[in-house]
């Protein structure tokens, strides 16, 4: 939209734009207050039945950038099979990550 | 004690301060009053008292809410008869207290004894999201989400609506708390030429059903300044009409919406002055 049209029509079009792109993030986010914490739980469970790995030596971030964010999962596993002592114990690790598009259209397109 | 009632608990809430909901809360209380209806308004603002000023009663304060809770007074010790309507009083706010003196025990005990003399309490809600704003709503059957139409209160009361889904009794049973938007401070002819967020605009963004539209007036100004509600001070303006309808509304009658209109005569549109 460029300056005459908005000088025409009025700025009221672009609060209800703006309004309805921010709150349809926000309703999102409000459902899930904790969607890192609950990522982490199930994450950690379904790798758990296959590996063994320090709970502490996790590391979970979420990038959230403004058309992709990313989900990164970074797990330390000790590797057993050649560990005869805790000074040689070799290490290996599990890294995980996804991305999400989170676009202006998609956040509009979702509420109309 | 008991008079046999069953109170509807009201909560006039917002999120975003200086909207109207102290003003709203007076307006309404006075019109189901004026309706017939025993009608007991309680400030939940805790420190900011003013629904005491915009109802002309700020020196007949003697106890209060927190007074209540301590038990430092019994609660009819601490209710205030409104001199013009003998079926209205106000529950005041303290003015000096700490705000962890509201305690949701306190809250609800006070609730629960208003509800057996009373046929609506109206809870005004201080601003905010903090503890006085969720303790107002606590015990809510409906709400009147008071909304300016403006971005920041919009924004606002949608998060109030997400907290009255959330952090209600009747949410926590998994019931609905009735939610009722009040659109105040509208402009129809800021409206009419796109400078300002319409009615179908504010109600497409929050989606909650409509109670009443309060157009801008000089007469809301007036009647706080002589500490009256609109509904009894200029109960023919435009705004009291408003209230007046939505207080009807509240009670489940149908009336039609009007939406305020550009009243502007061609006298006031030369000299470029607004209608009140």
């Amino acid at each position: 939209m460029n300056l005459l049209s908005m000088f025409r029509r009025g700025s009221a079009p672009v609060a209800r734009e703006r309004l309805q792109i921010l709150l349809a993030h926000e309703r999102e986010t409000r459902h899930q207050p904790d969607l890192l914490g609950v990522l982490r739980e199930e994450i950690l469970a379904v790798i758990a039945r296959h590996v063994v790995f320090d709970p502490d030596k996790v590391q979970i971030t979420m990038d959230r950038g403004s058309t992709v964010s990313t989900l990164a999962v970074d797990i330390e596993i000790p590797n057993r099979r050649r560990a005869s002592g805790a000074a040689s114990q070799q290490l290996s690790r599990l890294a995980l990550s996804a991305s999400t598009a989170t676009t202006r259209s998609q956040w509009t397109n979702g509420l109309v | 004690m008991s008079e046999g009632k069953s109170a509807r608990v009201l909560v006039v809430t917002s999120g975003k301060g200086g909207v109207g909901k102290t003003t709203s809360t007076a307006a309404i209380g006075a019109a189901l009053a004026h309706l017939g209806e025993k009608v007991v308004v309680i400030d939940f603002d805790v420190g900011l008292r003013n629904l005491d000023l915009v109802l002309g009663a700020e020196r007949r304060v003697v106890f209060d809410l927190i007074n209540v809770i301590n038990g430092v007074a019994k609660l009819p010790q601490a209710l205030i008869k409104d001199k013009r309507l003998e079926n209205l009083f106000l529950l005041p706010a303290s003015q000096t207290r700490d705000k962890d003196a509201l305690t949701e025990d306190g809250v609800a005990k006070v609730i629960a004894e208003l509800r057996t003399k009373f046929d609506w309490i109206v809870c005004d809600s201080p601003a905010g999201i903090e503890r006085g704003a969720t303790l107002a709503m606590r015990h809510a059957d409906a709400a009147i989400i008071v909304t300016n139409p403006e971005v920041s209160s919009v924004r606002d009361s949608d998060r109030i609506i997400g907290l009255l889904d959330s952090k209600t009794e009747k949410a926590e049973r998994g019931e609905c708390v009735d939610k009722h938007l009040l659109i105040t401070r509208y402009h129809p002819w800021r409206a009419a030429r796109g400078e300002m967020l319409s009615i179908d605009d504010v109600l497409e963004i929050l989606s909650i059903p409509l109670i009443g539209i309060i157009p801008e007036s000089e007469e809301v100004l007036r009647a706080s300044n002589v500490g009256s509600p609109v509904t009894l001070n200029a109960p023919l303006s435009g705004p009291a009409r408003a209230y007046f309808d939505a207080t009807k509304r509240l009670k489940g009658e149908q009336i039609p919406m009007q939406i305020p209109s550009e009243s502007r005569g061609i006298f006031n549109k030369l000299f470029g002055r607004k209608a009140a």
